[in-house]
């Protein structure tokens, strides 16, 4: 356990939602690199042009299956698939996730359900249709099996016009602790935690950016990119890998012990 | 084999407990230079390159530390602040000394160690991918509270606190430190087997064994953490991989404060 680095996940199955841009792609990356077998999903579908260039490049432990993480009927389909090709999932992490930009008293209705549905939604249909293959993969490694749930530091403090987002990781921010706890005292062996980035180079930060440009809040997306830079503690906005670092150290046998914990990865922002 | 802290000069504290062995020795097969500390005179059995005596309570023997520190290094890359001391006793039978001594161990402490290591720290995070670190030992008692533990409680609330003050007292002045703290739930330690003895003393329960089978069953995980799974999550902090966490706390407890 003191090894650090070389294909510390060898031998381990992963499943990635959201897993072909920001901070999905980068924990793919991370686990392949830690040898783990990675299992992406995505919204794209299987034979999107997209696809097939990305595995050709992230080699023979990468595969890919088109899902909606709302739909129940998507999860189950890749469950089957992933019991029949991997014969067990060792670590899930839930990072799929859509923002929405918009004053409360104007927020639609169908908009709010459907950030819930993707970011809340989703993390529970996750954790409930793979709650069997990952108690029986559990049992295979010190420490169990893992699933890291992404919230975000809006899970944790509020933000200007992001009630719908807000809501959603608290509430996986709560769901995670609550799973963890019925796991833990049903001797399940998954242990399950949340990650909570502060902002992070993605294109969903670019594209959440873009909206309040839209809404006139400033000329370009880079400035306000500038301003968060500068909000931050520590003067800079991060890098997705610095994310996928600390997915790989809850998915790893050195985070044995942690179970209903939050991994605040920030630059300071929620020590304010 | 890559060896996240490859070179690193580290300072732990308290390196003869329980989890100050663990993290020293930890540190050390990450590729860390390890200085240990501990009130004990001569060497205890820790694995690291040196070993000084140091009551960390005393600002003068920080002072002679950080001089023994620069002459042989001249840099310092982690900082683990993990000497600490605990008093299992009711509020009102708790000396203003006992408490006192308390805060002097384990907050007075910290404010020593960065009035004497921040220059070797900011020098060291200059050169260093994810900046340099500092590690300070909180506890689940730093976040909720717990009968006849008040003084406890309170010092490790207090390092909760500081270290996100000079989280961001640092990060504001764009110094290459990152500051953060791990709270360890109950672990298997001596420390954690006398706090035990102390509330079967004060009738907080009736044997140690049902003192033991309690502070299990507050745990979810169903046990109590050995030292190694504290000591992993402050290798990962004090590594380049946790470069974006700064006055992050890293609670390492079973799922004891999930409830």
């Amino acid at each position: 356990m003191t090894q650090n680095g070389a294909h510390r996940l060898s031998g381990k199955v992963a499943l990635v939602t959201g897993a072909l841009r920001g901070i999905g792609l980068a924990v793919t990356e991370r686990f392949l690199a830690e040898g783990a077998k990675v299992v992406l999903t995505d919204l794209k579908a299987d034979d999107d042009p997209e696809v097939a260039p990305l595995l050709a490049r992230l080699g023979a432990n990468a595969s890919y299956f088109q899902m909606n993480v709302a739909e129940e009927a998507d999860w189950k389909r890749v469950e089957a698939r992933v019991r029949a090709n991997q014969g067990a999932l060792h670590v899930l992490v839930n990072n799929a996730g859509v923002d929405a930009v918009c004053p409360v008293d104007q927020l639609e209705f169908a908009a709010w359900r459907r950030v819930m549905s993707i970011n809340c939604d989703g993390v529970f249909l996750g954790i409930k249709t793979f709650t069997p293959l990952m108690t029986e993969s559990g049992t295979a490694f010190r420490g169990g099996a893992s699933i890291i749930n992404v919230s975000s530091i809006m899970g944790i403090v509020g933000y200007i016009d992001t009630t719908a987002y807000n809501a959603s990781k608290g509430a996986v921010r709560l769901l995670s602790k609550s799973a963890a706890i019925e796991f833990a005292r049903k001797r399940i062996p998954i242990r399950v935690n949340s990650l909570h980035p502060g902002f992070v180079f993605t294109p969903l930060l670019d594209i959440g950016m873009q909206r309040y440009v839209d809404k006139g809040a400033a000329q370009k997306v880079d400035d306000l990119i500038a301003g968060l830079a500068e909000a931050t503690p520590n003067g800079r906005v991060a890098d997705a890998s610095e994310i996928a670092a600390a997915a790989f150290f809850l998915a790893s046998e050195d985070a044995s012990y942690m179970t209903g914990a939050e991994l605040v990865i920030d630059g300071g922002w929620t020590a304010q | 084999m890559d060896k996240s802290l490859h070179g690193a000069i580290a300072l732990v504290t308290g390196a003869a407990g329980g989890i100050g062995r663990a993290i020293c020795a930890q540190m050390q097969d990450a590729g860390a230079i390890v200085i240990a500390t501990d009130l004990a005179t001569t060497k205890p059995d820790v694995p690291c390159e040196i070993y000084l005596q140091h009551d960390v309570a005393d600002p003068a023997r920080w002072a002679e530390i950080a001089k023994e520190v620069e002459h042989r290094y001249g840099k310092l890359d982690c900082l683990v602040n993990n000497a600490g001391y605990s008093i299992v006793e009711s509020i009102e039978g708790t000396s203003l000394d006992a408490w006192r001594k308390v805060q002097a161990i384990n907050v007075e402490s910290i404010l020593h160690s960065l009035h004497v290591f921040t220059p070797m720290l900011r020098k060291a995070g200059a050169s260093r991918p994810g900046g340099s670190s500092i590690v300070n030992l909180s506890s689940v008692g730093g976040l909720r509270g717990a009968a006849f533990n008040a003084a406890y409680c309170t010092s490790k609330g207090a390092v909760k606190l500081f270290t996100k003050s000079a989280a961001i007292e640092f990060g504001v002045q764009k110094w290459p430190i990152r500051v953060n703290s791990v709270h360890p739930g109950g672990i298997e330690t001596p420390m954690m087997f006398g706090i035990m003895d102390r509330y079967v003393e004060l009738g907080a329960v009736p044997s140690i064994e049902a003192a033991q089978a309690g502070v299990v069953t507050s745990h979810p995980i169903g046990r109590l953490g050995h030292p190694e799974e504290i000591a992993a999550g402050v290798v990962f902090l004090c590594s380049p991989g946790a470069s974006f966490m700064t006055g992050s706390e890293l609670v390492i407890d079973g799922g004891f404060t999930a409830r």
